[in-house]
């Protein structure tokens, strides 16, 4: 050791990465998920007769939408070792008060900022309950799965808003000019790159991932634990209604049992996309790789007429595939780290 | 001083006897020479520092633990416990400081558990169970309703009820780790008497304290141990506490871990009247510029929670922190480092590090908002940071994105150690900073924290090793049951006076 800590000039040097880059990026379970999304894209345009056209894309693409912007927040959530399962039921509370606001003569614009607010504040009593009263997640947002269902259906009955002005509901079928992309993945890059760069380019992202790993070392590192789990609650309670907004408009229709079930299509989505239901790792990119697997799957096999009942039970049994891959590879990982440290040097850390 | 135990003058028959115990754990040797005999009839003292191989001692007598050489008798003949459950059956009975008992179960079912009597058709007889738990309260003289759940019984009623199980088992050998440690006054007088009440109907008791008090008012004799070993065995008729104390930390303590001279600046680091009620209360202390501070005492007597408090990790009801004058607002962490205090914590693996997180990661947590440029932080800028910090500290890792999970504790240490450092803190806490680790390490760590303090550093140290508090402390506070006992300086500070300090409150009878 030197005689001047705080200045010593470095006399060890220190390799960034223990693995060349392409090892790091290409042995990733991300890799794994977004080189299964290709495979399954290309068998299925060469197979599924009308699957590479266009509209099946646009169609595609406006049907996973919603998955898409709640799994984003859902991402952090998940990667924090909590878990939200009242977001369908936001997606209604939302819808209703979209369709009961415009009803009652006020403007989408308005209406719209309005049922924000709403799930930014459904967000906002699960965020209440998980960090101050201290409950788990868990048995929270189950608590407001019903409780904000309940809302929906109640405040509107088992009828339905369709009078929507037509600007705004062409807008959320329309594409972007010249090609078959849905304008609304506008909105959804625009919320993915936010989401993206708040993960895995934030001080506060850092705090997400070690809170996930290891809460209370997060916490004697001076990472406000409780705050950021707050704050991801409300996030996804705000973006949970923006989806409701577009699910709304999209079929023109506002009802209390919109998008009921979605919550768990989300989790599934994000699971396959190598987030650990255990907290601590995953990416947005694998995320939306996906989101996109299960909507790609279920869209040729429907174009195939494969019944709904195969479709469920194929993407259910690469859900259970893709959680006990992890385990695995997490135990030849130990394995192997076990193994290094009898050799000698430890087996570089990879995922 | 002999190897074995001393005859006594009217030699009664041991019942337990324990000659030349030796256990270690892969390269760490936790007894080398555990020697004790329990007689009839009598309690027994068992006393020595933390880390002296008591509890060893005891796990292996509890069928916890087999022991690698030496020879353990009950009765006259040897034993070879592999299960605790073999031990039970022998009569050996260890009531713990906290015992663990089925809550939502009734009494009587808790002492009764696994051996219920049978009435007819095999089913619990729960009148006999009830009348015998009775009967059991009523031999150790107590009052606790058979009927009530174990939840919500105090930790002495707790006690007692394991001692009834003892009982109802015959157990021969009673041992008690601790039992006094959270009880209050009234509740210690209680056990001792049901202690007592055991001893005359014959059965033998070992009883490990740290309080010599009570050591003096309740035990026959009294052991000794000392970094694994037996010191010698006496009817405590025939020592005092000074010589017990001097046993206990008779070792070379001048030259292991020298802290340089440096000149002792300002206060710093100024805490007046820390309490939280039943931890700790009325703490008051300063640490200097340049200055190494202990904070001695018996795991257990408030230390690290008097540290995680000034931190702002744990509450505290009342009392000021104050850092350079000014007073930190806020009791959360982030105000605490914000204010320049640093905490490298007792329990590495859990609070220290994300053991599955990077190197670099780990080495800029606590950094990672005044890294981040324009709000954004990058592995570049994180590497570049880890990279300087693991180079001064000398971190052996594969490199940078290692696991930190993965590297020997002393290096791990050293991890946190940066972490820390990287936020230029004006007070360093450090909670055991050398548990676990090498011994080359450990020297590396204690010119570390030498080195910083003779740039102005105000270093808070917590160790339960009197070897390196002695060494490295130039001021010693002493904490007693949450309270500080004693502030000695270091040409004062000796094993003895240390010792004696952390094991008597103020003005408390010896």
């Amino acid at each position: 050791m030197t005689a001047d800590i705080q200045h010593a000039p470095a006399t060890r040097s220190y390799r960034d990465y223990a693995q060349p880059a392409w090892r790091r990026l290409l042995f990733t379970r991300e890799a794994a998920i977004i080189a299964l999304l290709a495979i399954v894209y290309v068998v299925a345009a060469v197979s599924v007769r009308n699957f590479a056209a266009p509209i099946t894309i646009t169609y595609l693409l406006l049907d996973v939408a919603t998955i898409l912007l709640i799994a984003l927040p859902m991402t952090l959530i998940i990667i924090t070792g909590e878990i939200d399962l009242s977001v369908a039921s936001v997606v209604g509370l939302s819808s209703v008060t979209l369709g009961t606001l415009h009803q009652a003569g006020m403007p989408i614009e308005a209406a719209g900022a309005v049922a924000i607010l709403v799930g930014a504040v459904a967000g906002a009593v699960n965020g209440f309950f998980i960090t101050v009263v201290g409950l788990p997640s868990l048995a929270v947002t189950i608590g407001t799965l019903a409780l904000f269902r309940g809302l929906a259906v109640g405040l509107l009955g088992t009828t339905a808003v369709t009078d929507f002005t037509e600007f705004w509901t062409d807008l959320a079928k329309s594409k972007i000019p010249g090609t078959p992309i849905p304008s609304v993945m506008v909105l959804f890059v625009v919320l993915a790159i936010v989401f993206a760069v708040l993960l895995h380019l934030t001080p506060f992202g850092r705090g997400v991932y070690a809170i996930g790993l290891a809460s209370e070392a997060a916490r004697f590192s001076g990472v406000r634990v409780e705050r950021t789990k707050f704050i991801l609650f409300v996030l996804s309670g705000a973006v949970s209604a923006l989806a409701g907004i577009y699910y709304t408009l999209r079929f023109g229709s506002a009802r209390g049992d919109n998008a009921t079930g979605l919550e768990l299509s989300v989790i599934a989505a994000v699971l396959l996309g190598g987030v650990s239901i255990f907290g601590g790792r995953g990416n947005i990119l694998g995320v939306i790789a996906g989101v996109l697997l299960i909507g790609i799957l279920g869209s040729a096999l429907r174009l195939a007429n494969v019944t709904s009942d195969v479709i469920n039970i194929i993407t259910g049994a690469l859900l259970v595939a893709s959680v006990v891959s992890t385990s695995v590879l997490a135990w030849i990982h130990r394995k192997r780290i076990g193994a290094g440290i009898k050799k000698g040097p430890p087996a570089p850390a990879q995922d | 001083m002999s190897d074995t135990p001393e005859q006594t003058d009217a030699p009664a028959p041991a019942v337990l006897e324990l000659s030349r115990i030796a256990k270690a754990f892969g390269a760490v040797v936790a007894l080398t020479n555990g020697t004790l005999r329990l007689e009839r009839g009598s309690i027994h003292a068992l006393v020595g520092e933390n880390g002296a191989g008591k509890s060893t001692l005891v796990k292996i007598v509890a069928g916890l633990y087999q022991r690698d050489a030496g020879e353990f008798t009950l009765d006259g003949a040897s034993v070879d416990f592999t299960s605790t459950a073999q031990a039970k059956d022998a009569g050996i009975a260890v009531i713990y400081q906290e015992p663990t008992l089925f809550p939502d179960l009734s009494v009587t079912e808790n002492i009764f558990m696994g051996r219920q009597p049978r009435g007819a058709l095999g089913v619990i007889d729960r009148r006999a169970m009830k009348a015998e738990a009775l009967a059991l309260f009523e031999r150790l003289g107590v009052r606790i309703d058979p009927d009530r759940p174990t939840l919500g019984l105090s930790i002495a009623d707790q006690q007692i009820l394991e001692i009834a199980k003892a009982i109802s088992l015959d157990a021969k050998v009673l041992i008690m780790d601790e039992p006094t440690a959270a009880l209050s006054g009234v509740e210690v007088e209680r056990l001792f008497a049901v202690a007592r009440g055991l001893r005359d109907e014959g059965r033998a008791i070992l009883f490990i304290s740290h309080r010599f008090d009570e050591v003096f008012a309740l035990c026959d004799t009294v052991t000794v141990m000392r970094d694994g070993a037996y010191i010698s065995t006496s009817p405590i008729s025939d020592t005092t506490v000074p010589e017990i104390v001097r046993q206990m930390v008779g070792r070379d303590v001048t030259t292991l871990f020298p802290k340089t001279e440096v000149p002792i600046g300002d206060v710093v680091l100024e805490v007046r009247g820390l309490t939280q009620p039943g931890v700790f209360s009325d703490v008051s202390f300063v640490a200097r510029s340049g200055e190494i501070v202990a904070l001695a005492g018996l795991v257990g007597a408030g230390r690290s929670e008097i540290a995680r408090a000034v931190f702002g990790v744990d509450p505290y009801a009342s009392g000021t922190v104050t850092v350079d004058g000014r007073p930190i607002a806020k009791r959360s962490p982030s105000a605490a480092m914000v204010a320049g205090i640093a905490l490298v914590p007792e329990d590495r693996r859990q609070q220290g590090l994300v053991l599955d997180s990077s190197v670099a990661r780990n080495a800029t947590l606590a950094i990672r908002r005044t890294l981040a440029r324009l709000g954004l932080i990058t592995n570049a800028a994180e590497n570049g940071s880890a990279r300087i910090w693991a180079s001064r500290l000398e971190v052996k890792t594969a490199a940078l994105d290692t696991e930190v999970g993965t590297l020997s504790g002393g290096n791990q240490q050293k991890v946190v150690l940066a972490k820390w450092l990287a936020t230029d803190p004006k007070v360093l806490f450090v909670d055991e900073p050398t548990r676990g680790i090498d011994v080359g390490t450990k020297a590396e760590v204690h010119r570390l924290l030498s080195e910083l303090a003779g740039q102005g550093l105000a270093i808070v140290m917590i160790s339960s090793e009197l070897p390196e508090v002695l060494g490295m402390a130039d001021r010693v506070l002493v904490v007693h049951e949450g309270r500080i006992t004693a502030d000695i300086p270091r040409a004062e500070a000796t094993a003895e006076s240390v010792m004696f300090a952390a094991t008597h409150a103020e003005g408390e009878a010896a």
